[in-house]
């Protein structure tokens, strides 16, 4: 009896180490990798350098470069070209937690972007700053509108003046248009998933009970939202060609969540396996998810721990949906998804470690870990996250936002259920039909078919002659 | 033709369900289908429906833009007009009251419904299925079982068919009293052999066993079944209501076997409902699915209170039941409900299905609805409302079926040669009338029909464009490891099926389908296969010896990292065009209307993938008209009409 408590107080105690440095990621060696290797896919200089089309309006700015600015921020962030590092300053002052608008994405077809930043700090005196209203106005340059996502509803965010938080008024920002969209965050989403594997893990319901169950974890509703309100950023960029802030109050969760699904929609660039990490890796890791608070327990924990939350699975939900909706469009598979979803909450790694880059550095997570991603794209594991029937295109994919259309993501939730096996068997049988195509046509063909599939799709410039013409 | 005193109306507009868009073209009615034709040349959808198919019209109450016409059909389709005029609107309305419901069976589609085919290939058409053949398949008649004549005149049972099989110790005596003392005369009679076993499943309606009669022929009867199968000494009797059914039904002078009475049998309820509460479970659950703008959680408490799911699930575990008894125990069961035509045909085909991986084909899946469902008398002209009928007779009995099997499907995705497409296709078929097969509530009013002289079986036509239909994922060794499947029936493993319920929603579908990519890979690879043969044989002839081009090797093992979703999704591998080569093409210039080769030209988005019909919730100030792709139609089955 003894022994069995001694042996459980210390898994209690090792599960929930409360050192960084202590953490498993710093002890694992194995034998063939070594630990100067590159670390991490990318940075945002590189990013900046590779973006051609960033360059004529957009500058790197190091203005965090002592992680004094904003804690949370990396080192260096893209901003307007106009806006001086002195503006910025005063922005971040103005904006909870010093998250001032930067750049997450820009269009590559009409040079429209999406930032992303916090609340402004208007408080219930209405508070203005002059030179974050200037950013913003830099950031629509003499087109007529953008849009502002605030992901509160309208009542949450007059009540966050109450607390000096707020929201970007109309007449101080007047070339934007805000638009309220209500998403739940921290505790609820947890309790959320809670209930949601609570409902998963008991084979006996009846099927009433069940679907009550997953009613009443009220899941796959953030996933609903999730996705719509992607699909509307989308729709403000792609569609009406104006740009986007994001942000909700701390701008660390749903905010990276909305705008990163964005881009997955908008941007074929990110649905390869090294878009798509480079993605993660630019709005979740660099812009400062606090992983090591969001990630410690997922939904087992006793604890109750207040910074707890599932953003990111969120985020792999959402993406699964999309890659349902367009199984071809997604150059990684399913499997990735479900790898990251492991490693977030226990890994081997130093990646999802800590909660900001700032952190980061102190600990030594570069020097003294091993980079999850750079082994996720090493040529031998690589091709085990490879979805075999993609087909890139140019498009946005729009996913469907129909209760009909979202599913409970099986491959995670029920894990661990037997009927698992059957889908492993029809999964390898695509790829050997797959495998047995491109032996048999030769590596031309396989590649024909992809780049007439975009022949047909046109790019923006028809829609406007279509518009002109009617 | 009489009925129709507007046969074409212009400027009609369509609007689409779920969202707000709409497109406006020319309303065609014609003697069998209501046709509009989208009037912009470069997209021109056309959608065709069948009068058959229509369930119900309804006029709404005049708008400023028209007259709303509201169209309800059996395949699911919900299509929402607006005339421009009110008379117009109103002639439409009324003919179509009046072409929906035939009040003779002369006047359904399969009598005129011409393929261009001479008789002797429409004899050929309904020789395919020979349920004498696939009763020896299974190894009857043998020592135990064989084939009785008793009811070559229907004397006994007007609802079986002619040739039936029943123990060889069941004399004609034990037969007819037997028939005496069941519901309908549909007595205890061999549906399935599993002959590794020699256990049977038989089928029958309920005894007329009242509070407390009994019948000593009856009694034989389950006795001589129970003989009949050596490796059990007992068999199961599966009544498929729920308890409370069967015991009102005593007041009727009808009921269940007491147990006391017949020796060696384990007698079990197993509650499924009856068909109006089906019917009632459809209903709420097509309100719910087909209500706009849906949010999640009305869209799952709506799904649970309709109670749908929960339906299937009960025929399945009910099959589960019935496959163990037989499989595992090697005991014969007998199964029945009331009537013995509607649960107990799902539960006997279900129950076969997962015992035999013959049905799990496209054909074999044709005999097994041939046998069970067509040939023991399932009421489908009843059921699906065919002719003028009771609304108390019309119930989804089988459309819950193919429900069923669908859901086996998604577990067992390498299990079926057939993809969820021939599931919806056959269910588009028993409501279109265009075929012979489901007409009819018996075989012999088929045959009093002359159904084979003068229509054509919907089999032949399915098995001519099979590609259609294929599942590429399925195995023939899967079969061979797993004889009999044994699903899981956790609540979580049944799911909506959205390609039914939905299937001319477009905006609802997956944009793209890995179903349909993986077939069209796998075409391809049959073709270059063939192609390497045909350059293999041209080599020989020169005389060059073949050694493999290109050793094949066999795919090698990944090591994949588990768990895919369903494969099995997305839109069918169908172009119209297909559809319609071998039908006919006259009808005011066909050709003309079908879509241009480049309907998909002009898209910028996938596959009809876009934002307003995903409706996010339309910005404010957005600008401009809103350029929607073009729509390609998902016209699949719908007849086309040879007048």
């Amino acid at each position: 009896m003894e022994e069995c408590l001694n042996i459980a107080s210390s898994i209690e105690a090792l599960s929930a180490l409360e050192s960084v440095t202590e953490m498993y990621p710093f002890f694992y060696r194995p034998s063939h990798l070594t630990l100067h290797g590159p670390w991490g896919l990318s940075s945002t200089e590189k990013y900046y350098k590779q973006t051609e089309r960033l360059w004529d309006r957009w500058r790197v700015s190091t203005v965090n470069s002592d992680y004094s600015v904003c804690p949370s921020y990396p080192h260096a962030v893209i901003v307007p070209r106009e806006v001086d590092d002195e503006k910025l300053v005063q922005s971040a002052r103005f904006r909870q937690g010093g998250r001032f608008p930067v750049l997450s994405y820009c269009h590559h077809r009409n040079g429209m972007v999406i930032m992303r930043s916090s609340q402004p700090l208007t408080g219930a005196n209405r508070k203005r700053c002059k030179e974050d209203e200037l950013l913003l106005q830099a950031v629509i340059d003499g087109s007529l509108l953008g849009y502002i996502i605030d992901l509160r509803s309208t009542q949450q965010a007059q009540q966050a003046r109450m607390t000096g938080g707020g929201f970007e008024s109309k007449s101080c920002y007047s070339h934007w248009k805000r638009i309220h969209r209500h998403h739940e965050r921290g505790k609820v989403l947890q309790e959320s998933l809670i209930k949601l594997v609570e409902a998963c893990s008991d084979p006996s319901h009846s099927v009433d009970r069940w679907l009550s169950k997953l009613e009443n974890s009220k899941w796959l509703s953030h996933v609903h939202s999730a996705l719509s309100t992607a699909g509307l950023v989308v729709e403000c960029v792609e569609r009406d060609g104006h740009s986007v802030l994001v942000h909700g109050s701390e701008g660390t969760d749903s905010t990276l969540l909305v705008s990163s699904l964005a881009q997955l929609i908008l941007d074929p660039a990110s649905r390869t396996l090294t878009g798509f990490l480079g993605l993660l890796e630019r709005d979740w890791i660099q812009a400062g998810h606090p992983f090591q608070q969001r990630c410690a327990h997922s939904a087992y924990s006793h604890a109750r721990l207040k910074q707890e939350c599932p953003s990111f699975l969120l985020l792999l939900d959402c993406v699964w949906q999309v890659w349902r909706q367009f199984p071809l469009a997604l150059e990684f598979s399913e499997a990735l998804l479900l790898r990251l979803a492991q490693e977030v909450y226990a890994s081997n790694y130093g990646t999802f470690l800590c909660n900001n880059e700032q952190e980061r550095c102190a600990a030594g997570v570069k020097e003294n870990t091993h980079c999850l991603f750079q082994s996720l794209l090493s040529p031998d594991i690589e091709e085990q996250y490879l979805n075999p029937l993609y087909e890139p295109t140019d498009l946005a994919i729009w996913p469907s936002v129909h209760p009909q259309s979202l599913q409970l993501w099986t491959g995670l939730f029920l894990r661990w259920t037997e009927y698992a096996q059957n889908m492993e068997e029809a999964r390898e049988e695509v790829w050997s039909i797959v495998k047995e195509h491109r032996e048999r046509a030769g590596p031309d063909r396989t590649n024909n078919t992809p780049s007439t599939h975009c022949d047909t799709l046109t790019p923006f410039e028809n829609l406007m002659d279509e518009l002109t013409i009617l | 033709m009489e009925h129709i005193r507007t046969p074409k109306v212009e400027q009609v507009k369509l609007l689409d369900r779920f969202n707000n868009k709409s497109v406006t073209g020319t309303l065609h009615l014609t003697a069998t289908h209501l046709i509009f034709v989208e009037s912009n040349s470069a997209s021109a959808q056309e959608i065709w429906i069948l009068h058959h198919h229509i369930a119900s019209v309804e006029k709404l109450s005049l708008t400023t833009s028209g007259c709303p016409l509201l169209i309800q059909c059996r395949n699911f389709r919900v299509v929402h007009f607006v005339i421009p005029r009110e008379r117009d609107c109103h002639d439409i309305y009324s003919s179509l009251l009046r072409l929906l419901r035939p009040v003779s069976y002369d006047e359904l589609y399969a009598f005129s419904y011409n393929p261009k085919q001479n008789d002797q290939q429409r004899e050929e058409g309904w020789q395919l299925i020979d349920l004498a053949a696939e009763f020896e398949r299974m190894g009857v008649p043998c020592d135990q079982w064989q084939m009785t004549d008793v009811n070559r005149e229907y004397k006994v049972c007007k609802t079986y068919p002619r040739d039936l099989y029943v123990p060889i110790t069941a004399s004609k005596p034990i037969i007819v009293g037997s028939s005496k003392f069941r519901s309908k005369g549909r007595f205890p009679v061999l549906t399935y052999f599993y002959q590794e076993k020699k256990a049977a499943v038989c089928r029958c309606s309920q005894p007329l066993s009242g509070f407390s009669a009994r019948c000593l022929e009856d009694e034989h009867m389950l006795q001589a079944i129970s003989k009949a199968n050596h490796n059990s000494r007992y068999i199961y009797v599966m009544d498929t209501r729920p308890k409370l059914n069967a015991l009102a039904n005593r007041a009727a002078g009808k009921g269940y076997e007491n147990e006391d009475n017949y020796s060696n049998i384990r007698f079990q309820f197993v509650g499924i409902e009856n068909i109006h509460v089906m019917r009632g479970s459809l209903q709420k659950l097509l309100e719910v699915v087909g209500t706009r703008s849906l949010s999640m959680p009305d869209y799952l408490v709506g799904l649970e209170n309709s109670g749908w799911l929960r339906h299937i699930k009960a025929i399945m575990d009910a099959a589960i039941f019935l496959a163990k008894a037989v499989t595992v125990e090697g005991a014969s069961v007998l199964v029945h409900c009331s009537d013995g035509w509607d649960r107990t045909a799902q539960v006997c085909a279900l129950g076969s299905l997962l015992m035999d991986p013959n049905y799990r084909t496209i054909k074999g899946f044709m005999v097994l609805i041939e046998k069970d469902w067509i040939s023991f008398g399932h009421k489908f002209a009843d059921r699906c409302d065919q002719l003028y009928t009771e609304p108390k007779e019309v119930s989804p009995i089988f459309t819950q079926f193919l429900e069923c099997v669908w859901q086996l499907t998604e577990q067992f995705p390498q299990a079926f040669e057939f993809s969820e497409w021939f599931l919806i296709q056959i269910h588009e078929h028993i409501h279109s009338c265009q075929f012979g097969n489901f007409l009819g509530n018996s075989q012999r009013q088929r045959e009093d029909l002359q159904l084979k002289e003068r229509t054509y079986s919907l089999w032949a036509h399915l098995l001519s464009e099979k590609q259609l239909y294929l599942n590429p994922l399925y195995s023939p060794s899967f079969a061979e490891s797993h004889p009999v499947l044994e699903p899981s029936t956790q609540a979580y493993h049944f799911k909506f099926w959205r390609n039914m319920y939905h299937q001319y929603d477009r905006s609802m579908h997956p944009r793209q389908s890995i179903l349909k990519q993986v077939l069209t890979l796998k075409e391809s690879n049959r073709e270059l296969e063939a192609t390497v043969q045909a350059l293999k044989t041209k080599l020989q002839k020169f005389g060059v010896s073949t050694s493999p081009l290109k050793p094949k090797t066999p795919p090698t093992e990944r090591s994949l990292p588990p768990r895919p979703q369903s494969l099995i999704l997305g839109a069918p591998l169908l172009s119209r065009k297909e559809v319609q080569q071998d039908e006919d093409e006259e009808v005011f210039g066909e050709e003309a209307l079908e879509d241009p080769p480049a309907s998909t030209g002009g898209e910028r988005t996938v596959e009809g993938s876009s934002a307003t019909e995903n409706g996010y919730g339309d910005l404010p100030g957005s600008f401009g008209p809103k350029n929607e792709p073009t729509v390609v139609t998902l016209e699949f089955g719908v007849a086309r009409m040879t007048c």
